[in-house]
């Protein structure tokens, strides 16, 4: 019996997160009230004209760089032309041969063998990454459809992957990292219920062992990202039952019906149209110089698999930490930033945002909650170290923590104001810092004349007989009151 | 009214000027001269009366400020009825936009307030810019004023004979294969087509992107260098519009006075098919820069002999992507029989565009077809280049070109409608300068036996639209064309 292999390829669509459209300077938002985001150029009113958004450009090519691509150094626009009410000018502007990125690949890491431990790392080739204008959106009701221009002339990136991918982990994997690099550059928010991320994909099988293609079929409406695994999966099943039976697979496009779990077909190889692409004679080619393309390496941050490494060789943080963190940006800059007000417990700080913070933020709509969030980095930091110093309890944090996330009252105010310091024997204490004092003359001597910072040297001595489990407000308050007397 | 009406622009601007007539007296004038003639030039599609007297109070009260904005303030202007006037309507001669009023104006449009222009009427127009005689306008043909029962020229048909028949000073046409100059030769008027990139293309509705260049009519070779200041430079709404310097145009084209230019003679535009008048004509006025001390020169352009199929299958292709918007989902003509998505698209087409677009359509959908794109489209592209290339060869030696503008004068109209490749060799001479995106100006340089104007054509190197218009002038100044006036 012939063992089969999947190959798969992916074509993911991506909304760019631009001020305005790509070719004119209306902006674009999902849940716009219907047709309100137009002007003549999105509705292709006769003798309107495209004008390029350069920043569209530009974050094409971050992403493109993210993702170790060749960028051209000129390309051009193309038309690409078919007739649906979705399109406006019945013609699409896209780029056919020469787009923006050429090949590249994708690093995804596959699923561990345990939550807790890292799972094996791959890249997936890419062919291409182009620009394009999105289109509108249809709505049917009953015998009416309704067209909505909104969303059409927002900037559209298709990433097109080789047919590199075996398996529905490998998509999952693949897709996840997608998101989470396209969310690290800023590129688009990759929200697929809002359309900000769709997909389809090419689905052959083949003898194992082999390395030709076979029969592809596309799959289309792949809507969330289970909806693709569960797409893919049904279609390598539904190809292999055909191979099985001894039939042929036909080439052709599916839909895939994510309620019912079948996929549906919608045209066949003879139905595919002849686009007539031909270069746009309404926009110019784009040109970019080495240093327009170095200039853009230059905006890239630290890339989210460069952290995870960084952070358990400088940190020794734990998979379960870096797996949480790194792969949203703003966690990580969280944690760098709260690291530089207390560098003593990376581990500590780690652990508040990797578990508490996101917790909170994940309570309600993330977006909404970091847009919202009172919390600051520093005062993250001064609970570690309130903690580290013994001033508070670990329970008593947790009270804090609550409080700061809800009001962004500072901890230490917090710890003031409802008396969280632990309860200090404040005798045994003075007793202490009376021996301190006894066996360190000379800074008691010079503290004595004037020298403030001797002090310093006593309070240390304390410390280091408590092991840090004394306030050291108290501390401090002890020993001027014994120096004075 | 006649010293008004026909008075060339500098006349017009000056009196203006010196307050010797208001701009609402002009403007009446001009519209007084439309409603007693047009019935029978049909140059006019659309006109709004109150709005332009309106457009003519408001100039008059700025002169009467002291703030008039330009030589053009208080001139009545007419467009081709395929610019984009906010609130005006735009139907490109056609059915499919017979309703459709433009909620925008054109870059153009947009200059011409600017500068206190009064627009004056909507001109007609061969279907969406495609054809040389009106005959394919959806709503009527336009006569041309020295034979009422001969053809204009086209596409700008209702500009050529508007001007020509004195219902307005000034318009503005549209020239992707000759539109503009081709019915200014037959009018007897001169018809500007500039460099490509010279004018925004942005709200004059595309019929071939590449291709398509506004281009002012007047008169004189005044009026037009007067409306091209007005009308050049950069636009951020147009990729394709160039920043370019912009001299002015007006005084430029008077102080060249006894200048030496070297002139060539492209042989190919004087062989089979040239009107022997038309050719005596042009020969004349060469004779005239001969004897003027400038230097003729035979030049050859060996590609020229393409010129037509080139144009006929770059034009087509983008005008079948261009068109595709008009289609009976959104502004556009829909038909009533339409039941299901399929139709809308096929019957609102079918009844909604005439022939002739149709036929350039299709072809223009063929030669972008799969598998065939590399034969016709892209061996066009390249054979384009050719062309281009031998007009920088002759420009190397040479100042401008010399040539008709038109091989025949104005045709009887149904003369040439059964046959589109009779009707596409009017546009012989004019093509192959949009091929190349040069200027090129067409002047009047006499008349035939039995009265029809006959024009001539300069071609430029690109941006040199100041040396057109100089020399243009040069030849007007001796042959004051422009104070023949055709009987109405």
């Amino acid at each position: 019996m012939t063992q089969y292999e999947a190959v798969i390829g992916l074509e993911v669509h991506v909304q760019l997160k631009t001020q305005s459209k790509l070719f004119t300077r209306v902006p674009y938002r999902y849940g716009a009230e219907p047709n309100a985001l137009v002007d003549e150029v999105v509705l292709g009113l006769p003798g309107s004209l495209p004008v390029l958004n350069k920043a569209a450009i530009l974050k094409t090519v971050q992403v493109g760089l993210v993702f170790g691509c060749e960028i051209a150094h000129q390309c051009k626009w193309d038309r690409k032309n078919y007739f649906y009410p979705d399109a406006p000018k019945n013609y699409q502007i896209s780029q056919f041969d020469q787009p923006l990125c050429r090949g590249g690949h994708v690093e995804i890491e596959l699923e561990g063998p345990a939550r807790n431990i890292q799972g094996k790392h791959r890249k997936v080739a890419l062919n291409r990454i182009h620009l394009e204008e999105d289109v509108g959106k249809l709505t049917h009701l009953g015998q009416t459809s309704w067209i909505d221009y909104n969303r059409a002339g927002t900037p559209l990136i298709e990433i097109v992957s080789e047919p590199d991918m075996h398996s529905s982990e490998e998509v999952f994997a693949y897709l996840k990292s997608l998101v989470m690099h396209l969310q690290y550059v800023g590129a688009s928010d990759c929200d697929m219920e809002k359309g900000q991320l769709r997909c389809d994909a090419n689905i052959s099988l083949r003898p194992q062992g082999t390395t030709g293609l076979g029969t592809k079929v596309e799959l289309k409406n792949l809507n969330s990202i289970s909806g693709v695994c569960n797409g893919i999966r049904h279609e390598v099943n539904r190809q292999l039952h055909v191979l099985k039976q001894g039939k042929a697979v036909v080439q052709e496009t599916r839909r895939w019906d994510a309620d019912r779990s079948e996929s549906f077909v919608m045209r066949s190889k003879e139905d595919a149209h002849d686009y007539r692409y031909f270069t746009d004679p309404d926009l110019c080619p784009i040109c970019l110089s080495e240093a327009d393309i170095q200039a853009q390496k230059k905006t890239l941050p630290e890339l989210p698999f460069d952290k995870q490494e960084r952070y358990l060789r400088t940190f020794q943080l734990p998979y379960t930490v870096t797996s949480v963190i790194c792969p949203d940006k703003r966690l990580s800059d969280f944690f760098e930033s709260a690291l530089s007000f207390y560098a003593k417990s990376p581990l500590g700080v780690a652990n508040w945002i990797a578990n508490d913070l996101l917790r909170e933020l994940a309570a309600e709509d993330m977006h909404q909650a970091w847009k919202n969030l009172k919390m600051e980095p520093r005062q993250v930091a001064a609970l570690v170290e309130l903690v580290d110093s013994g001033v508070i309890s670990k329970q008593s944090a947790k009270e804090i923590f609550d409080v700061t996330f809800r009001t962004g009252e500072d901890p230490q105010k917090i710890v003031k104001d409802k008396g969280l310091e632990i309860a200090v024997d404040v005798d045994a204490l003075k007793m202490m810092c009376g021996e301190i004092i006894d066996a360190f003359p000379k800074p008691a001597e010079e503290f004595r004349a004037g020298k403030e910072k001797a002090l310093n040297v006593l309070k240390g001595q304390v410390v280091k007989r408590t092991q840090g489990k004394v306030p050291i407000s108290e501390v401090d308050r002890l020993l001027r009151e014994i120096l004075s007397q | 009214m006649e010293t008004l009406i026909f008075g060339t622009f500098e006349q017009l601007s000056e009196g203006l000027e010196k307050k010797q007539f208001s701009s609402v007296e002009l403007t009446k004038a001009f519209i007084a001269r439309t409603r007693a003639i047009d019935k029978s030039v049909k140059a006019f599609l659309n006109f709004d009366e109150k709005k332009t007297l309106a457009e003519a109070e408001a100039s008059d009260v700025r002169r009467s400020k002291g703030q008039n904005l330009s030589k053009l303030d208080g001139v009545p202007v007419g467009l081709k009825d395929i610019f984009a006037e906010k609130g005006q309507r735009l139907t490109c001669g056609s059915r499919m936009l017979e309703h459709f009023l433009s909620p925008y104006d054109a870059t153009v449009v947009k200059k011409l307030k600017n500068a206190g222009a009064v627009l004056w009427g909507r001109l007609n127009m061969d279907e969406f810019a495609m054809g040389s005689s009106s005959e394919n306008s959806a709503f009527q043909v336009t006569s041309n004023p020295w034979d009422l029962d001969r053809i204009p020229g086209g596409s700008s048909s209702g500009s050529a004979a508007a001007v020509a028949a004195g219902e307005v000073p000034l318009a503005l046409g549209t020239d992707t294969g000759g539109s503009v100059r081709q019915p200014a030769s037959m009018c007897g008027i001169v018809g500007l087509k500039p460099s490509y990139g010279r004018i925004s293309r942005y709200g004059m509705v595309a019929y071939a992107s590449s291709l398509d260049q506004a281009g002012p009519l007047a008169r004189t070779t005044g009026g037009v260098a007067a409306l091209l200041q007005v009308l050049s430079g950069a636009d951020p709404k147009d990729s394709t519009c160039a920043r370019v310097h912009v001299s002015d145009y007006l005084a430029a084209t008077r102080s060249s006075e006894g200048k030496k230019w070297t002139l060539g003679v492209p042989e190919e535009y004087f062989g089979e098919g040239l009107d022997s008048e038309v050719k005596s004509s042009v020969e004349k006025a060469i004779h005239f820069y001969e004897a003027q001390g400038c230097v003729v020169k035979p030049i050859h352009l060996p590609s020229l002999e393409y010129a037509i199929p080139v144009y006929y299958i770059i034009a087509t292709a983008e005008a079948s992507s261009n068109l595709a918007r008009y289609d009976g989902i959104r502004y556009t003509y829909r038909s009533p029989r339409a039941k299901n998505i399929d139709e809308v698209y096929d019957q609102s087409r079918r009844e909604g565009l005439g022939e002739e677009v149709k036929r350039r359509i299709l072809l223009g959908t063929y030669v972008l077809s799969s598998g065939y794109y590399d034969a016709f489209y892209g061996k066009a592209q390249k054979v384009r280049r050719l062309i281009h290339n031998d007009f920088m060869r002759a420009f190397a030696e040479v100042d401008a070109l010399v040539t008709p503008t038109s091989p025949i004068p104005a045709f009887k109209k149904g003369e040439k409608t059964s046959n589109p490749l009779a009707m596409y060799l009017s546009d012989i001479y004019t093509i192959s300068v949009n091929l190349a995106g040069l200027p090129a100006i067409s002047f009047p340089c006499g008349f035939t036996g039995n009265g029809l104007p006959i024009g001539c054509q300069l071609i430029g190197k690109p941006w040199e639209e100041t040396t057109l218009l100089s020399m243009a002038y040069a030849f007007e100044k001796h042959h004051p064309f422009n104070l023949k006036i055709p009987n109405l």
